[in-house]
């Protein structure tokens, strides 16, 4: 039986970015906000301090930050008609756990989508015509359009202090900074980080080929930086140790490091740690989360948490399953394509990359920033060439950079090179301080037969079925692929190496071994019907009130962006539905 | 030739010897003139093991050294602590199966699966050494670690292209799975107990720690970062 505890004005599932900002936003407009954290706390004195912050072994390859799949991990199948397995060990994604979760794991790339991705259906029926979007590409608009979220990118931006240069102010197109991106109304808050030599190689041979070279923009800190909450972030070290890694500098924007030392600090802020939300307490009749059911992981004692206000922040499948087991929308299904919950679950066409090697310069990989220490090009993403009579829509971001030069996972040789032995030995001597690799992020468009629903045989920890994920790459995806894995070979042919690689390209089933991205979207996405979508345009659940859904979850495709820029920016969108008008006249803030 | 009437406690006894007898000369042997002799004289570590048994650990030194040979770049695997390093990650959490969902059922799966098999990794290498050991036997007539330097990379060749036929998973998986481990404990820091004097990183040009690179990000672009590495010891 579980302890029943007294009601609160608002609970967090989830302490990590969102959970965080909308914490913080609430307790500022007086509410008593509890924090449920399923893991540990973690602060980057104690957790993430020198020498040992620096152990490759234990962060990157043992996965120490991460989710651990003994207690929680989902299940795949490629196909609707297939069995789903397990994800034993995880491999293509890596979920964070604890207090500041992915977030303080991250390497920091930080964008905003581009105004067309945000009316993405819309953009592509009116330049390609009504009937041109296959009918298997289950794309929608965001309801929310870049013009109404840009204020809250540059929220976003400030809070973590984001480095980089900008290529539209105002409409105005500035040389340097991204020319494809949406109108700002300010510069970033931050200088571009120092240049690699690998940036320099890629912007040189990127503008002999007429397209537009920038510094993609980086939560890493080129120089000290105080955010709006009055904390201080330090300037990056270029350590090499960013992604699977905190940071012992503050100089990387995690929860920690930009806004839990204000939220820990006010009284209105409770945070619990080893509190495992096992469930929703849905009431259906009023259309609200009364409560939620959480296992304190460390006695095993159930406790019962009454909220004015629920707030999913979550993983992607996290918010997914608990939504699913309350019953908080109907189920998706890829027959009939009806249900709202599961639907259009995306990842990202990532893995496209080609090796470059140059006798005679040095690359240094192990100086790195995570985020932005090299080039990036938008003149392939999204839809910022034509597509007439490709076959494929959408594109990819490109970008030549290092991010660490840690030797267990980073030591490239030439193709043709043995795995061990005495060549391999020689090669990699020669080879290691001499190559960096041109890589591609690309667009992932939601597929009829792309969704997430509880798997019928496996079990998390706790006895709940995971999350099924059924999931491969389409049509779509591989003509993307192939397209751009093309335009990694000229920009590679441009540089003039010594020797590269022929281009990778994304072939083949879904592989959940070797890394991709943690960018995992959808599953209880947002949207204007109800039928079809999970929450509306401010994050509220369709089905329940007071329940507001965060993250990337509610993505309704994946743009080629890595997710935070826009998770962050919806957040402080829906924190302020919930502030200006929710706390005012709780109910629903769309007539459905 | 080794003789193989030498009982084997006396043949590590003898392989001891050898690693005493190697850190006194200076000169690797060159590639390729590496005999049969000089392989069976591969050093042994001296630690006490913690889980391998004493033919497990002896695959493990001839595998970790064909794999990372002696030559003028390093010291080969287990003289850099490999075969070290192995033995304690397998006695530790991560050999009994940390980090990996262990519920069945435990169907036959595709590769895009990941790992499905029932065994935690110290399980796996017990049953992939013994059908290492089992295949060479058939093969050559004898264990893997008493083959010649050529007949050992001949083997694990074989092994790598899924030409070795091993009853319940593929030789290739097994060898993928020796070769991460192998790296890991020839790249990890040193407190782990292999990349022995951080001979990995000086092959590689790794500096190591403190990886704080604020002002050499500019003052080294383009050149040669030539500070010795440093390890996570050097600063406790």
């Amino acid at each position: 039986m579980a302890t029943l505890l007294k009601e609160v004005d608002a609970v967090c599932i989830g302490v990590g970015f969102t959970g965080s900002i909308l914490a913080r936003e609430l307790t500022k407009a007086g509410l008593k906000v509890v924090g449920l954290e399923r893991g540990a706390n973690r602060t980057s004195r104690d957790d993430f301090s020198l020498p040992n912050v620096r152990d490759d072994l234990k962060y990157a390859v043992r996965q120490e930050l991460f989710q651990d799949t003994q207690l929680e991990t989902v299940s795949l199948r490629h196909t609707p008609g297939e069995t789903a397995l397990p994800i034993r060990r995880l491999g293509a994604f890596l979920p964070g756990t604890g207090v500041g979760g992915a977030g303080a794991h991250w390497n920091g790339v930080t964008w905003r989508l581009m105004p067309s991705d945000h009316n993405l259906r819309t953009h592509l029926e009116s330049r390609y015509g009504k009937n041109a979007v296959p009918a298997e590409m289950t794309i929608e608009d965001f309801p929310v359009s870049y013009d109404e979220l840009e204020p809250y990118y540059d929220r976003f931006e400030k809070l973590l202090g984001i480095s980089g240069k900008a290529g539209n102010l105002r409409g105005a197109k500035i040389d340097g900074g991204n020319v494809f991106e949406g109108p700002r109304q300010n510069e970033y808050p931050n200088k571009p980080l120092s240049m690699s030599m690998a940036g320099a190689i890629m912007e040189k041979a990127s503008r002999e080929l007429g397209y537009h070279p920038f510094r993609a923009p980086a939560a890493n800190m080129s120089n000290v930086y105080t955010n709006p909450e009055g904390v201080t972030l330090g300037a990056c070290e270029y350590c090499g140790h960013c992604e699977r890694f905190g940071c012992e500098a503050n100089a990387k924007s995690s929860p920690q490091a930009c806004i839990l030392p204000v939220l820990l600090a006010d009284d209105r802020f409770e945070l619990r740690t080893h509190a495992n939300v096992k469930e929703l307490v849905y009431d259906r009749q009023a259309k609200k989360v009364k409560a939620v059911r959480y296992v304190d992981l460390r006695s095993g004692e159930e406790f019962e948490q009454p909220a004015g206000i629920v707030i999913l922040g979550a993983y992607v499948f996290n918010n997914a399953l608990l939504m699913m087991q309350a019953g908080i929308g109907e189920q998706y299904d890829p027959v009939t394509g009806k249900g709202a919950l599961g639907r259009n679950y995306c990842y990202q066409v990532s893995g496209n990359n080609v090796q470059v090697f140059f006798e005679d310069k040095e690359i240094n990989p192990f100086m790195a920033s995570g985020a932005s220490f090299g080039m990036n090009i938008d003149d392939f993403n999204g839809d910022n060439f034509d597509h007439a009579g490709l076959g494929f829509f959408g594109g990819a971001w490109i970008s030549a950079g290092t991010s660490n030069g840690r030797p267990i996972q980073t030591r490239p040789v030439p193709p043709g090179t043995p795995r061990w032995g005495r060549d391999w030995k020689k090669a990699t001597a020669k080879w290691y301080n001499h190559a960096f690799n041109i890589g591609a992020s690309g667009c992932n468009y939601a597929h009829r037969e792309n969704y997430l629903d509880l798997d019928p045989t496996y079990r998390d920890a706790l006895g709940r079925p995971l999350i099924r994920m059924t999931y491969n790459f389409h049509d779509n995806d591989y003509k993307l692929a192939e397209y751009v894995g093309g335009v990694l070979g000229r920009i590679a042919r441009a540089m003039n190496p010594t020797t590269m690689s022929s281009p990778a390209v994304r072939r083949g089933n879904f592989n959940v071994v070797p890394y991709q991205s943690t960018h995992n979207t959808g599953g209880t996405i947002t949207g204007t019907d109800p039928k079809t979508s999970a929450v509306n345009r401010y994050l509220q659940a369709w089905q329940a009130d007071n329940l507001f859904v965060m993250g990337a979850s509610v993505f309704p495709q994946n743009a080629s962006y890595n997710p935070t820029g826009l998770v962050g920016a919806l957040a402080y969108y829906a924190a302020e539905a919930i502030t200006t008008k929710y706390i005012k006249s709780p109910g629903p803030l769309v007539r459905a | 030739m080794v003789d193989e009437t030498i009982p084997r406690r006396d043949f590590l006894k003898g392989a001891m010897v050898g690693t005493a007898a190697l850190a006194t000369g200076s000169a690797a042997p060159a590639a390729g003139q590496t005999t049969a002799a000089t392989a069976a004289a591969t050093p042994v570590d001296a630690e006490p093991l913690l889980t391998l048994t004493a033919v497990e650990h002896a695959f493990i030194v001839a595998a970790v050294d064909t794999v990372i040979p002696a030559d003028e770049l390093s010291p080969s695997g287990s003289e850099c602590g490999v075969a070290a390093f192995i033995d304690r990650q397998l006695a530790g959490a991560y050999g009994m199966g940390a980090r990996l969902y262990r519920q069945g059922p435990f169907p036959k799966a595709k590769p895009e699966l990941g790992y499905q098999l029932a065994l935690n990794p110290r399980e796996f290498f017990r049953a992939g050494i013994e059908s290492a050991n089992a295949w060479t036997r058939k093969t050559y007539g004898k264990e893997f670690d008493r083959l010649s330097e050529k007949d050992r990379e001949t083997a694990l060749k074989a092994m790598e292209d899924d030409k070795a036929p091993f009853p319940g998973f593929s030789s290739r998986m097994f060898f993928d799975a020796l070769l991460q481990i192998t790296m890991e404990g020839f790249f990890a820091d040193p407190i782990y107990g292999g990349n022995r004097d951080m001979a990995a990183w000086k092959m590689v040009g790794y500096p190591g720690l403190p990886a704080t690179y604020r002002e050499e990000v500019r003052t080294y672009f383009g050149k040669k970062y030539d500070k010795p590495p440093r390890s996570i010891a050097d600063f406790s």
